[in-house]
């Protein structure tokens, strides 16, 4: 099976859809001009003149649009480019996007995808650094979605490209570059359904996004020591495959849970209540929570290296959890 | 290219539904001191003369998007009264099932996008819609109503650009009725006159006034058939007034008695399009009785139908939120 990036793998959903079905268009800044700030949309233009909108630096104007049209009987993709800017549109996604199909009585569809590069790369510091998909998963009537790999990133766009409903799709861009190995056949994942991405029988590590390689990572090293681990994908956070998580703890009864977004509020507090809520019963300890430091993103790399969670923190982590 | 003037048949029709909101709102008014129609209560009245004409020039394959004052556009786009009024009574045969009241009211079957909370919340999404139809090059329309205080946020100006520039079949309607809430506009703006900020967007501002239902209905004709033309959009501000407060209740201390009086004794749109049909012949006093004892009779069979309807059950709480049951 051919290697690809997600970039390549994001670029190739787009394509694919695209070409599939003709509602789908692409809005955002510097879209054409350079394929958006990771050229995933690259190309787009060439094959679908018309198709892609490269827009002024207006967010708001950005996401209302594609809302708009969306509930017009198109199909637009948003690119915001930092999830930082996405809060220049909160209402738009948080007031209109998540509320019109309840609000308006279920009359309409609103199918719609933001995408979102999301994390800390290239020493972006406090404005271009951030992890916000608390905020998201906390409004009814949005789907957050964080893929991990090249493979999940394809599967998943495409099911938010033939979905009813708004996405955000939340895009790291450390991960842009790892490959893993894509299908050139169509295939798609459907939502809230987590992934084992490595079977264990001590510890489950629940990561998302960026730390799914960190935590598989850890289980290499831990398991020449006879510490077996266990990894959990979550791959959309909204909706949530409880089912996954609890029957990974079931089995391993000791869990860390984990991501880059600040710890506090962050999706790792709600994973981490869930399973203290419905599944307290299978723990032999406490669930412990490996998440970023409580600052804003500093620009310094020695400084910037501190914030979110390594494989080491991993490592020690389990260590601590088995010992 | 001018605008013809509106047909007999027309100016009846548009008279009859600036009866339909009048009374429409009374009734809403008298059922809200009673207690069946709960929550927040904005209405149109004296504003009448800005959305029927508007509206006159559109098919229900264009669309409109609203403010929180927006029972007004629902009418004029064609939308049913007794739905709408079994909305404002939170029932399950409301136009949102009872989920959305009187701030949310919609009907996308007549193209209209939804009555709106946020102020300025109607911009993105008439902006998509021009967006949508441009792409489809179907030659329809959207019309952005909005209100002054709406002018002072973000997505007038993001908005109003991205349509100026992709020249978007789209009219932006400032409905300037001079009162943000309870703040008067020229407190809080020193271009009290919005058709004057279209020269920051390139595209034309035009001010008419919005007590007049002809004036709007030949300058919104002109702004309409612009957009449809694929020229772009239009700013189209609508000077008016509104002749009960802010919302239901609103003791209203800021501004006098004088001033409404004025205003609704004098310049009322209702009372002006009648003027002009009585002078052309084409409106007689029992045509006039006619069309208002029509119009009651609807509302009195929207409120009965809104009575008889019963509230949403427990089940409706978890549905709507995705196309999927999250039971």
């Amino acid at each position: 099976m051919p290697k690809k990036s997600m970039r390549d793998a994001l670029r190739e959903a787009l394509h694919e859809e695209m070409e599939r079905d003709d509602s789908i268009i692409v809005l955002g800044e510097d879209v054409i001009a350079h394929g958006g700030p990771y050229a995933v949309t690259r190309g787009i233009d060439e094959k679908f003149p018309g198709r892609i909108r490269q827009t002024p630096i207006s967010e708001a104007g950005i996401v209302g649009t594609a809302l708009g049209a969306a509930l017009c009987g198109m199909r637009p993709v948003a690119e915001v480019m930092y999830v930082d800017f996405a809060t220049c549109a909160m209402d738009e996604v948080v007031n209109q996007m998540a509320k019109v199909r309840y609000m308006f009585g279920g009359q309409t569809d609103v199918p719609v995808v933001l995408r979102l590069p999301s994390g800390s790369a290239r020493l972006l510091a406090a404005q271009h650094s951030q992890c916000l998909e608390a905020w998201f998963l906390h409004v009814p009537g949005l789907q957050v979605v964080v893929p991990s790999t090249a493979y999940d990133a394809k599967g998943l766009l495409k099911t938010a490209l033939r979905g009813k409903d708004p996405v955000l799709f939340m895009e790291y861009k450390r991960l842009y570059t790892n490959e893993s190995e894509v299908p050139d056949e169509d295939y798609a994942i459907p939502f809230g359904q987590a992934d084992v991405k490595r079977e264990g029988r001590d510890v489950t590590i629940v990561a998302t996004g960026p730390m799914v390689p960190k935590a598989l990572e850890a289980a290499d090293l831990l398991a020449p020591e006879g510490i077996d681990v266990e990894v959990v994908d979550t791959r959309t956070l909204v909706p949530f495959d409880k089912a996954a998580v609890f029957a990974s703890v079931e089995k391993t009864n000791r869990v860390i849970v984990t991501d880059e977004e600040v710890k506090r509020g962050g999706t790792s507090a709600e994973i981490a209540s869930l399973i203290a809520e419905e599944c307290f019963d299978a723990l032999d300890a406490p669930v412990k929570r490996l998440a970023a430091a409580e600052v804003p993103m500093p620009f310094s790399p020695e400084l910037e290296k501190l914030v979110v969670p390594k494989t080491e923190h991993l490592v020690a982590a389990t260590r601590e959890l088995v010992g | 290219m001018p605008v013809e003037a509106p047909s007999a048949e027309k100016l009846l029709d548009m008279y009859a539904r600036m009866w339909r909101i009048r009374l429409f709102e009374e009734q809403a008014e008298y059922q809200s001191s009673q207690g069946k129609v709960m929550g927040a209560l904005h209405t149109y009245i004296g504003e009448e003369g800005v959305a029927v004409p508007i509206c006159a020039h559109l098919q229900d394959t264009d669309y409109i998007t609203s403010t929180h004052r927006g029972h007004g556009h629902c009418i004029a786009k064609g939308a049913d009264i007794s739905r709408m009024m079994a909305e404002l009574f939170g029932r399950s045969t409301g136009y949102c099932k009872g989920k959305g009241g009187s701030m949310h009211i919609a009907d996308f079957k007549v193209g209209m996008l939804g009555a709106n909370g946020i102020v300025a919340g109607g911009f993105g999404l008439a902006t998509g819609a021009g967006l949508a139809a441009q792409l489809r090059g179907s030659g329809q329309v959207a019309v952005c109503f909005f209100g002054d205080g709406a002018a002072n946020r973000g997505p007038f100006h993001e908005n109003i650009n991205i349509g100026a520039v992709w020249k978007l079949p789209v009219v932006y309607v400032c409905e300037n009725n001079q009162f943000a809430q309870w703040t008067p506009q020229k407190d809080v703006t020193l271009v009290t006159d919005i058709a004057n900020m279209s020269p920051a967007y390139g595209i034309p501002g035009v001010q008419v006034d919005g007590m007049d239902p002809l004036a709007v209905y030949e300058a919104a004709g002109e702004a309409i058939e612009r957009a449809r033309r694929g020229e772009g959009p239009t700013l189209l501000e609508c000077k008016t007034y509104r002749f009960h407060g802010h919302n239901f209740g609103d003791p209203q201390q800021y501004r006098t008695r004088e001033e409404i009086a004025e205003w609704s004794d004098n310049r009322d749109p209702i009372k002006q399009l009648a003027a002009h049909m009585r002078d052309a012949g084409l409106l007689s006093d029992e045509q006039d009785a006619d069309i208002q004892n029509t119009v009651q009779e609807e509302i009195t069979a929207a409120v009965r139908f809104a009575e008889s309807s019963p509230y949403p059950t427990p089940d409706e709480l978890y549905k709507d939120v995705y196309s999927y049951d999250i039971g």
